[in-house]
């Protein structure tokens, strides 16, 4: 098939991928950084599903799967949104830090 | 007697004296309040004389009918039909119990009559003449019922009557005392009589004729004949009719005062004395000589218990006259003759004569209630003294008390031609030609004694020298005219009323025991009575023999207590004094009778109080306090071991949670920061399991 490309490039941009949304989320402060950062852990394993499924029998599953991830992404970028607008109403800011208040 | 004329008449008999008692028990009080105590002497009295002449007329329509059919039944209701005993209240009138409804209507009513003078000056007026009124029903519901349950109804209502009757004046300790003593003595008296009924009634049953209906058992009785004792599984060879009958017997003794349940007479004594001359001598004692004369047809069936009454009868009238001799009290004197004289009736009906014993019942209602009547006219005059020894001399003073007393006097000692006299010799004949030589022996004996003491009484009440005290010798008096007017006529009835059947060796004039021969004509009856036969010449010499007694009685008392050339201090002396002793206190019957029942029973419920308040109660609180112990551990368990775990889940849960509630900062990288390690944590666990 495709012309030496094998599956574990796509595993290593699906890592490369995964460990940038990781490092997003963990350092941003910013509350829309994380959702980007949760966004692309979202799509390195999209990379992934599609990847397994290509290699693993050409079957289907897997790209219905990502269609699936794809679709709760659009959600979860909905209510986190919805989230951040309410923290900025309340904060008059986005830094999640200061939602600190809400500590036991 | 298969068909008894019906009639509506007997129930106002009774009725009327029930309406006397309502009125008097419900508006007494009220009615004495304010139309003072005549109006109560008219309601009392006026119905019991009412009474009486509704019984008369019911007498002459009696006469009017042939001899054979002279039986009235007055069918009222059903009272209950249960198990198939179907009885009636209804009341049978035929000649015995004709005579006993105008004995005890008549002599009654006149000592309804003598109430109004004796009791005028008491609160409880009213209440007197309601319970005699209640009474009267009560004695008539005795003598009238048609069958053997309704006669229980009155035999138990008199025993009530008079136990408040006795009892009347309570506020003394000793009275209610008597009352109650009459109550209870009576009570075992009715005990046995219940069971004789019970077992009548099963012996009927098995025969195929369930029925308490006296006229009906008459018919069935001789069914029995042979039938010996048979009660769920218990047999025994004696006859059945034997069994009931002692056991009716035995009732007979408390109610009539017989050997050994007569103790409660004397005592009955403490009642007002037209009480003890209503209920004590004329009427309710009778109800056991009733009963014999009643039921003669049972009775003639078991020659056994015959000689058992016959014997006690006997027995009792000597002894009760021995006891007579030696009483001081005036109305004790009274209440032994009674006793005495019942026992005369009582050997009468034992040996057959049960129209003699009926006879004698009658002239003694006569001169019983007219000797009470009078020593009562004497307490009242001596203002409540009863001691014979603190009187004397009274016969100037109350001369119409003295003559209808020594007439009724007459009469009870048997002198020719006192009432006394037709029916006691009597008695005492046909005890010897029946055979019974002992009874008649002791009967005999009796007439002499009752001589004695009656004269002794009269001698001592009314002749020589007053004795009292000079405040009493000034309050004598004759006695207020409805009491003296109720004297004279008892005095005369005490005369003649024993024409009415006179002994055969003298004249053949009886229309008495052909008044009453149909009562008798049951076969057995008959031929006892026709076993006592003998000729007028041998009745003549046994009457002068009594008639000798008679005069010996009299002659003696005469001596030492009217002519004094005796001292009766000789007598008693004799033997160191010690029969005069025994006589005396009654042989001390009443205190053997008190140690042997009265003492054990009490020393019983005393024992049984102790049980009660020691064992019983200690059991009940130990169990208390065992009770209180254990909720006291069970206490200490819930609030230390239940509660305790329930404030330990409680405590550690919120302990727990105070230290868990720092790992929720509310840093979001902090949370990240978690979920990594975790997650790195769980793939290091599994490279290492898998590993």
């Amino acid at each position: 098939m495709g012309g030496g490309i094998t599956l574990d490039h796509f595993l290593v941009l699906s890592l490369i991928i995964f460990g940038l949304g990781l490092f997003t989320v963990l350092t941003r402060r910013n509350a829309i950084g994380i959702l980007m950062g949760i966004e692309l852990i979202l799509n390195s394993a999209n990379i992934n599903y599609l990847a397994f499924a290509f290699y693993g029998g050409g079957k289907y599953d897997g790209q219905i799967f990502a269609i699936f991830v794809i679709m709760l992404a659009a959600a979860e970028a909905v209510i986190g949104l919805a989230v951040v607008l309410a923290i900025y109403q309340n904060f008059k800011t986005i830094d999640v830090d200061a939602t600190e208040t809400l500590s036991g | 007697m298969d068909h008894p004329v019906s009639v509506s008449f007997v129930r106002l008999i009774i009725l009327l004296p029930l309406i006397g008692a309502a009125i008097n028990f419900l508006a007494g009080k009220w009615l004495q309040k304010n139309f003072g105590k005549m109006a109560i002497s008219i309601v009392g009295c006026g119905v019991v004389i009412l009474a009486f002449i509704i019984a008369v007329s019911g007498f002459f329509k009696m006469i009017a009918l042939a001899p054979e059919n002279r039986f009235m039944l007055d069918d009222l209701w059903t009272w209950f039909d249960v198990g198939g005993l179907n009885l009636h209240i209804a009341f049978w009138l035929d000649p015995l119990s004709m005579l006993m409804t105008l004995i005890v209507t008549g002599v009654g009513g006149l000592i309804h009559i003598y109430s109004i003078g004796y009791m005028h000056d008491d609160d409880g007026f009213w209440r007197f003449f309601g319970w005699l009124n209640l009474f009267t029903v009560m004695m008539l519901v005795l003598v009238l019922g048609d069958n053997m349950w309704l006669m229980f109804v009155g035999w138990e209502g008199v025993g009530l009557c008079s136990f408040a009757l006795i009892g009347f004046w309570y506020k003394v300790l000793a009275n209610s005392t008597a009352g109650n003593k009459a109550f209870i003595v009576n009570r075992v008296g009715d005990w046995a009589f219940v069971i004789a009924l019970y077992s009548l009634y099963a012996a009927l049953e098995t025969v195929g004729h369930p029925t308490l209906v006296t006229r009906e058992v008459a018919k069935y009785a001789p069914l029995l004949q042979g039938t010996t004792i048979n009660f769920a599984g218990y047999h025994s060879a004696h006859q059945l009719v034997g069994f009931v009958t002692l056991l009716m017997f035995v009732g007979a003794t408390a109610k009539s005062a017989q050997i050994p349940l007569y103790v409660w007479l004397p005592d009955a004594m403490a009642g007002p004395t037209p009480v003890s001359a209503l209920i004590h001598a004329a009427t309710m004692v009778t109800a056991g000589i009733y009963m014999v004369a009643r039921l003669n047809f049972l009775f003639s069936m078991s020659p056994f218990t015959m000689a058992v009454i016959a014997t006690v009868g006997g027995l009792t009238a000597l002894f009760a006259a021995t006891i007579g001799i030696a009483q001081n009290d005036i109305k004790k004197v009274l209440a032994y003759s009674t006793i005495s004289q019942l026992g005369y009736m009582f050997a009468a009906v034992g040996v057959g004569a049960y129209a003699a014993g009926v006879f004698h019942l009658m002239t003694h209602a006569f001169f019983k209630a007219c000797l009470f009547l009078g020593s009562g006219s004497v307490i009242h005059a001596m203002g409540g003294e009863q001691d014979m020894r603190k009187m004397g001399g009274l016969r100037h003073k109350m001369p119409i008390t003295f003559i209808t007393f020594l007439a009724a006097t007459l009469a009870i000692a048997g002198v020719p031609p006192f009432a006394g006299f037709m029916s006691k010799d009597e008695i005492i004949w046909q005890a010897f030609a029946h055979g019974h030589t002992v009874v008649w022996a002791m009967l005999l004996m009796g007439a002499g004694i009752t001589v004695f003491y009656m004269f002794r009484q009269v001698y001592m009440t009314f002749f020589g020298e007053f004795r009292g005290t000079h405040e009493q010798e000034h309050h004598l008096h004759e006695s207020p005219p409805s009491m003296a007017y109720v004297l004279i006529v008892l005095g005369a009835l005490s005369v003649v009323g024993g024409l009415v059947k006179i002994p055969e060796f003298i004249a053949t004039f009886k229309p008495f025991e052909e008044f009453l021969e149909p009562v008798f004509s049951s076969p057995v009856t008959r031929q006892i009575t026709e076993a006592g036969i003998h000729s007028h010449a041998t009745e003549a010499a046994f009457g002068f023999i009594t008639f000798t007694m008679v005069v010996i009685g009299w002659f003696i008392a005469d001596m030492m207590y009217r002519q004094r050339r005796i001292d009766p201090a000789r007598f008693s002396e004799m033997f160191g004094g010690v029969v005069y002793e025994w006589v005396l206190n009654k042989y001390y019957v009443d205190e053997l009778y008190d140690r042997a029942v009265v003492q054990p029973y009490l020393l019983a419920c005393r024992a049984l109080a102790w049980f009660d308040s020691n064992i019983i109660d200690g059991v009940v609180n130990l169990s208390a306090r065992i009770t209180v112990v254990v909720s006291m551990i069970s206490g200490l368990i819930d609030t230390y071991i239940v509660d305790g775990l329930v404030n330990f889940a409680s405590n550690f849960t919120l302990d727990v949670g105070g230290r868990l509630r720092r790992l929720q900062t509310g840093s979001i990288n902090g949370y990240l920061y978690g979920i990594l390690a975790a997650v790195m944590l769980i793939l290091l666990v599994r490279a290492v399991v898998r590993a």
